[in-house]
This record gives structure tokens, sequence and C-alpha cells, in this order.
């Protein structure tokens, strides 16, 4: 199976996001660099609305994403509720 | 060690880039111009197109105007990225307010029939001409010269995304999908729109720059958003109870003001360049403006029935002498 | 109220879909092929645009929203790293070599993406895909003046900056650059996705951007910190169009696979000499170093790249043919370029210098297959010459590679003692080549190749004539102040003052050298 990744930068913004992300994908390693939080997963990565509005405390739109985004691998699957990274092979 | 850097105050070597310096004198640059000036490629070009060998890569040559210096042109708006994007993120906060405040109070819903319907017929099938225009900017900010020309156009061409897709979810909030699909039929095929859909597809096939900055930003548009938005939504959908209308239509009034001072002064440039720019001026505008008005007066009819001959009358004046003052007289 | 419309509600794929490619539609006055006459003479087949997916939703008045909010930012951070000498945090400024190279090299490659992708973006005849690629082209135009507006202030307190636009178009190390995007424009829209959107964008921009401004963030350089960062969040955008258009297009017709697979042949060893520009950045200018090229390259381009053909596998196209000579040309790239900017750090608008005992420890480290065993001798043997007091200079023309541009400074993927060249003939004419790679890609298009502009070639003919100090104003470079050696250079001697008054307790107005 191949490893997806998506990097953020390291703010305060994105906290609760890679919160999300640990706790919605269990199998994804979370590496701090400088400056931004790259997270490997095997296979997929999902990142889940519900999840990051509950840490956050408010409503979130998933395409704010973009706004602290660095880069990601992996085919995108976009929807109202979730964005989903993965490799089919 | 916590260095103080602030308090330490050392001479620049120099106050900003060769290319500007030359253009500007010895100052510092403004961030408009150190993101528009010079930054096209210019010479040592490696390859001819393999899509068109006549042609350069970057190619003064397949406009008919013919400028000493593109970089002569400019925005008065001085927009580059940044000030484009914050302008337009204000310009949209503004917009999803109105959409709210008319989505939430049930104001579409309480339009008359009869205005509604109006306002259906006539600027759903609107996106689309918007999606043209999106088109032929496209095309000038990819094959025109020069940065302070083509990076306006390309700013222009989201805009004109943008104003589609305000129409689409103007025709879905009042009127759902069905709206957007009768738009469409009637953009293809019904009678009103078919002037407008040939003038759009016949600016689609012109690949000359300029000539296409003319035909769509100068002689469509100028008499295309007064009759729309100024004689249609603004002053008869308006008075008639139709002020939701007017709401979901502010973007596209302020946008008209704004964008007209730039093409404006676009033109005015070009046209004090030489006698023979200005000769070709008037030829392509007074050939697309008499087409463009002619391809609008059945879309005016569909609000204003018989005042519409009057209003295009009236806008091609209004149009004539805003020409005029660019110094283009036909 | 009983006129009262029932909406449904719609989902964000349906939604994007009416205010995208619903705009489009069918023209019935001019024939299509005369709209988009560039969409099929690549040979490329594609029977149904509907089923383009779109890579990410993003309406205009989002794109305005989020676009605007990273600006604030980025501008902000700007602003205040000129106010506040943020130049004076830099661990050193021989560090700015690698930023004066991005400056001269890289972001006009930004703008000539743009223009590329506003061509595109009107020549594709689906919607969704010129939507796309419109955002893409306005994106590209914010790369571009985000870096130029992030390095306008140490063009005020540095040298070498100061004429990046006339040395895009003339110095001989852009040309590298140059002649990459001027080949992608010049080729049709289908080859040009292949090219930046996918083998650019998609395998090599984390090459570029993750690593590189990791590094800036080591050397205290906020101002390409925040650029880097604030243009990679585009770059997920786009190399997820790049990753949505080769699928695309592998899915519209069995006959596009073996053209596209050889354009990613050709792009992919393209785009990795061109890269090796950074490897030596990474490598050898950062004073204070995050990775190195090769680790760099281990993480995001074996990695992933080995992820993504593994997906793409299913539709038969295989890794790019050089695939095995890239990765053994890795262990030895970043330091055949150093040596080669040191010995013609002459005709540089930045200095080089030869690496510390320490730095030659940590890349013997890095390196442990091939610096103390092919490069560390070298090395060595400069340091001796410059401490006798003659220092290595090569004033020798070097024979440039026909396709890349590159000197031919590389050695043989399976023997690194040994120089690579190639040459061909074509009519009558004998061309030069610095791998099997490149005159493979010469001789698959060599009608377009011996077009090549030959920047060094140029230091011969008019207004030139052989003469150094004519070709030098030619290019804008100033000789003493821009090249050379970092040790005893203007920028050094300036930044050390600096500093000293920054620590130091005098108010003197300082004034660097002049």
């Amino acid at each position: 199976m191949s490893t997806v990744f998506i990097a953020l930068q390291a703010n305060e913004q994105t906290r609760p996001i890679i919160e999300a992300i640990v706790l919605d994908n269990p199998h994804a390693i979370v590496n701090q660099e400088p400056a931004m939080v790259k997270i490997d997963a095997e296979g997929t990565l999902v990142i889940r609305q519900q999840t990051v509005e509950e840490l956050m405390g408010r409503a979130f739109e998933l395409q704010e994403l973009h706004v602290n985004l660095i880069s990601l691998s992996g085919n995108v699957d976009e929807t109202d509720e979730t964005l989903t990274l993965c490799w089919n092979a | 060690m916590h260095i103080d850097l602030r308090t330490i105050s050392i001479k620049p070597q120099r106050q900003a880039f060769d290319h500007l310096i030359r253009r500007f004198g010895d100052k510092q640059a403004s961030r408009y111009q150190e993101g528009s000036y010079d930054i096209q490629a210019v010479e040592n070009l490696h390859y001819r197109p393999t899509w068109d060998p006549d042609q350069a890569l970057y190619d003064e040559g397949i406009t008919r105007i013919v400028m000493q210096d593109w970089y002569a042109i400019k925005d008065p708006r001085q927009f580059y990225y940044s000030t484009y994007t914050l302008t337009r993120a204000r310009q949209q906060e503004t917009t999803e307010a109105n959409f709210n405040f008319v989505e939430t109070r049930g104001l579409g819903d309480m339009l008359p029939e009869n205005l509604r319907q109006i306002a259906l017929n006539v600027l759903v099938p609107l996106r689309h001409a918007a999606w043209g225009a999106n088109m032929n900017n496209t095309f000038i900010c990819g094959y025109g010269y020069g940065t302070t020309f083509t990076q306006p156009c390309m700013y222009h061409a989201t805009d004109h995304l943008g104003i589609a897709q305000y129409l689409s979810r103007l025709g879905l909030l009042l009127g759902d999908t069905e709206a957007l699909d009768k738009g469409k039929a009637a953009w293809m095929e019904g009678e009103a729109w078919q002037p407008m859909r040939r003038y759009l597809e016949d600016c689609l096939v012109v690949r000359d720059p300029f000539e296409l900055f003319v035909a769509q930003n100068a002689a469509l548009d100028g008499l295309l958003y007064p009759l729309i938005y100024e004689r249609i939504v603004d002053d008869y959908l308006s008075t008639q109870g139709g002020s939701a209308v007017a709401m979901l239509c502010q973007f596209m009034n302020d946008w008209f003001d704004e964008t007209s001072k730039w093409i404006d002064a676009v033109l005015k440039t070009v046209a004090a360049e030489s006698s023979a720019n200005r000769a070709q001026l008037e030829i392509w505008t007074a050939q697309h403006s008499e087409k463009a008005a002619k391809a609008v007066l059945p879309v005016v009819r569909l609000g204003l029935a018989d005042e519409a001959d009057d209003a295009v009358v009236e806008a091609l004046a209004a149009f004539k002498a805003r020409m005029k003052k660019t110094g283009i007289a036909f | 109220m009983d006129a009262k419309v029932n909406r449904k509600k719609l989902g964000l794929k349906e939604k994007y879909k009416l205010l995208t490619r619903d705009l489009g539609w069918e023209p019935s006055y001019h024939a299509k092929e005369k709209i988009f006459p560039y969409a099929t003479y690549e040979g490329i087949k594609i029977h149904d645009w509907d089923k383009w997916e779109d890579p990410f939703r993003l309406t205009m008045d989002s794109y305005w929203k989020y676009q605007a909010e990273k600006e604030r930012k980025f501008y902000a951070i700007i602003d205040a790293h000129a106010q506040n000498n943020g130049h004076l945090n830099l661990t050193d400024a021989r560090y700015l070599s690698a930023l004066k190279i991005f400056l001269q090299a890289i972001s006009p490659g930004e703008y000539a993406a743009s223009k590329g992708f506003a061509r595109v973006g009107r020549e594709f005849p689906g919607v969704g895909t010129q939507v796309a690629c419109q955002m893409q082209a306005i994106d590209e135009i914010r790369h571009a003046q985000t870096q130029i507006h992030a390095m306008s202030n140490y063009n005020r307190f540095y040298n070498g900056f100061h004429a990046f636009a006339q040395q895009r178009d003339r110095i001989w190390y852009t040309s590298v650059a140059r002649s990459f995007f001027d080949d992608a424009m010049s080729a049709g829209p289908f080859e040009f996705m292949i090219a930046i959107g996918f083998s650019f964008e998609y395998v090599l921009t984390n090459l570029l951007f993750v690593p590189f401004m990791s590094g800036a963030a080591y050397n205290g350089d906020m101002a390409t910190v925040t650029f880097g960062f604030s243009a990679q969040s585009d770059e997920a955008r786009h190399m997820t169009l790049g990753l949505e258009c080769i699928k695309f297009m592998l899915e519209q017709d069995p006959a596009n696979l073996p053209i596209i697979q050889s354009w990613i042949d050709k792009w992919f060893w393209r785009g990795f000499r061109l890269l090796g520009l950074v490897g030596t950045m990474m490598d050898y200018m950062l004073p204070k170093r995050v990775m190195s090229w090769r680790e760099a390259w281990d993480i995001y381009g074996v990695a992933n790249g080995t992820a993504l053909f593994k997906d793409l596998a299913r539709y038969g196209i295989r890794p790019p043919k050089s695939w095995d000579d890239a990765e053994a040309g890795i262990d030895h790239m970043s330091h055949q370029f150093m040596l080669g900017f040191y010995q013609w750090s002459f005709g540089t608008c930045f200095h080089s210098w030869i690496p510390s005992d320490e730095d030659m420890a940590w890349l013997a480290e890095k390196y442990p297959k091939s610096f103390n065993q092919y490069y560390l001798p070298r090395w060595q043997h400069i340091k001796k010459l410059a401490e006798a007091g003659t220092p290595f200079k090569n004033f020798g023309v070097a024979k440039l590679c026909q396709t890349c541009q590159l000197p031919t400074v590389f050695t043989e993927p399976d023997e690194a003692s040994l120089l690579c060249h190639r040459e061909g003939d074509y009519k009558g004419e004998k061309y030069h080549y610095c791998s099997d790679h490149c005159k493979e890609i010469f001789d698959n298009e060599p009608e377009k190749y011996i077009q090549s502009w030959l920047p060094l070639p140029q230091l011969f003919q008019a207004p030139n004539f052989g003469d150094i100090g004519a070709w030098m104003a030619w290019v804008d470079l100033k000789d003493g102040i821009d090249n050379g050696d970092y040790v005893g250079s203007q920028d050094e001697a300036n930044f050390q003052a600096w500093r000293g008054l920054a620590t130091s307790n005098s108010n003197a107005q300082a004034q660097g050298e002049q």
C-alpha cells in the first residue's frame, strides 16, 4: 500500500485540523517539521468536517483548508462533509 | 543573543530593480510596478510554437495595433494579484450578505410573478454570455503582449466567471434548476438570444487580441451592462417592486463602473499612440458596436418591451460619447 | 406564498457543475474546430469532455475569499520583514545566492506558466478543464508577484538581485529554466498540461518548495518561507489538476497512452535536470541545512513518485524511462553543479564559494557513495589553489547541451569518473548533449531543438564579440560586485558590518560598502 500525505502550516488555525485528522485516522503518522506539519498515512486519509468543527467550536468549511495547506499527495475526493486522499494501488 | 534589529538604520545599496529605475527613476517602486513591468520574456526565445510556427512565443505582431512599448498601457486601478483579490473579497462579502438577505427573508418568493419572469428571462441566459466574455478575456491575457495590458484581462476573465456564477445562483434562488435549464434552452434556441449568441461565437473566432478587447470589453459590455443592470434591473424592476433582484445584481453595477475606467484608460493610451491605431480603433468600435446594438436589442425587449428601441439608441449614444472621451470618434 | 419555489438541496459536486461546465454551450454559428483550433493536432483523442472530474471545486467567491486571506497574511509578514531589517536575521548572507538564482530563473518561470495556463484555459474545448486552468493562470501571476515582492527588500541591500529581468533573457544559467518553459509553451495544450501540470507540478514541485522552504525557515528567511508556503498552498490545487488531467486523457482513449508516456518520459527528465539547480541550493547554499537533496529526493521524489506511478499502472503507464538514471544522478548532480558554478563564478550574478571543512564533512555523511570518492579531492585541490593565491577560474566556454541548456558537466550514470557527453548530427550540423535522454528528446523533435538559443555562444556574437566585459554589460552583471567568491564580497562585508551594528551600542548610521 502506498502512502498519501497532507502538509499544513504549523499555526493556531491548523492545530484543531491536525488533531481531527489524528482522531479520524488512527494509522496516520504526524511529522513536525520546520514551520509545517506533515501527516503521512498508508492508503487513505480522511478529513471530516464534523470532527474539525467539534474541535474548533465553530462552523468550518472544508475549503478553508486551502488557506493553510502546503501540499498533499494522492487522488483527491471532495464532498460537502469530507476530503479524502487515496492511492488506488 | 538578542538582536534588536529595528533600532539600527542602514543605508540601502539601491532603491529598486534596474528595469524599474530605468522606467521610473531612482526611487522605490510600487508593488504594482514591481509585479507588472517587464516581467514577460522579451528576447532570445527558444522555439517557435508548434501550434502556429508563424508566431513567436510572445508576439507583438498578432494584432493590428502597433505600440512602441506595450507597457505604456497602465491599469488605473493598479491591480496586481493582491489588490485585485482583496478588492473582490470585500465585494463578495457584500454580495454574499445580499444573497443571504434575500434568501432568509424569502424576498425572492415575494417577487410579483411578472417581475420574477422578467428577471429569469433576461438574467439567467446571460450567464452564458458572461462565460463567453470569460473565454475572450482569457484569450486576450494568453496572447496579448505585455503584462500591464494582459494581467487585468485575466482578472477580468475571472470576474466574468464570478458574474456567471452569481447569475446562476440568482437563477437557482428564483427558479431552481429548472430556471437554469430554461435559460440554457433560450440561449441555444430562443429567438431573442440568437443574435447575442452569434455575436459571442463570432468573438470566439477572432484571434487578434486587441480587436477582441474592443469587441468584447468595449462594444458588447459597454452596451449590455448599462442596459441590463441600470435600465432593466435598477430602473425598471426596482421601481416595480423588484428591488430584491437589484440587490442580487449590485456587484455587476459596481463592477461595470470600476472596470470601465480601466477599459477607457487602455483605449485612450492606444489611440493616442498613433493615428494608425486611432483609425483602426475607430473602425473596430464602429463595426462591433453596431453589431452589438443589434445583438442586445431583442434581449432588452424581454425587459422593456416597446421602450427597448429607444433605450438601445440612448445607450449607443452614451457609448459613443464615452468612446469620444478616449479619443475614438465613430 | 404559494409561488414559493421548492428548491432542491444540491450537493457540492452537482452545484459546482451547474456553476462551471453548465455555463458552456455547443456552438452552432462557427465550427468547434475554428473556436478550438489547437485541440487535435497532437493526436490526443477526447470523446467526452463531460467525463472530466473537477480537481477542487472552488467557485470564484470562495476563491476570492480564501486567496485574500492568504494575501493578507503574506503581505503582513513581508512588510514586517522589511520594516524590521529582517534580512539581518539570516544565518549568513551567502544564503542569498539561492534566492538570487530563484528570482532570476524560477520566478520568470512562474510568469511563463501563467501565460501558458491562460492559453490552455482558452484552448481546451471542455469547460471544467478551462476553469481549472484559468484559476491556475491567475495563481501563477500571484506566485511571480509574491516572489518579486518578497525579494524586493533584499535587492535594496544586497547585490545580484537587481537585474533579474534582463538576466532572465540573457544570462547563461537562466536559459535552463526558460528553455524548459518555452518548450512547454511552444507545445500543444495537452503536452503543456503533462509538462507543467503533471511532471512539474505533481512529480517535482514538492521538491522545489517544501524542503527548500524548510531550509529558508532554518536560515531565518521569513520572507521566503512565507511566499514558499503560500505559493505551495495553491500548488496543492495545481497538482491535483495535473493528476486529474492525466487520468482523464488516459481514460478517454487507449490510443492516448503511448503519446502520454512519451511526454512523461520527456518532461520528467527535463524537470529533473532543471531541479538540479534546487539541489545545489539545498546542498551547498544553505548555511544551516535541513536535509540533503538526496534525502529530499527520497521523501518527495521516490516515495511519492513510486506511489504515483503504481497508481497510474492500471492505465498502462510505467515510470519515466530515465528514472534509474535520475536516481543514480542524485548522488552527483549538486556537486557537479556547484563545482561548475565555482569555476565559472565570474559569469554568475550570485556568489559561490569553497565549502568549509564542516560543510564537506556534512556532504560526506549525506553522500557516502559519492562525495569523498569523487568530489572531496576536487574541492581540496581548488582550496589549495585559492590558498596559494591562484584561485581556479575556468574562462573556457563550456559545451552546452542542445536540449536542457546545461553545461555538459555530468558523468555517466554507471561510471561517475567519466564525463558524459553525447553528439549527434542533424542536417549536416553537429549537436551536443549532456545525456542519452537529452539526445533522445532532441531526436524526437529535432526541428524544435535546433532552434534552441544557446547563451554561451552569444559571448562571441554581436554585440559582445568575445569581450567578457561587453558580455557582462550586456547581461547587466557588475563585475567584482555581483559575481565571484562570496568570501571578500561586498555582500559579506556589509552583512557583517550591519550585524555588528545590531549587536553593539553604536548608533552611527551604517553606510554599507559602496
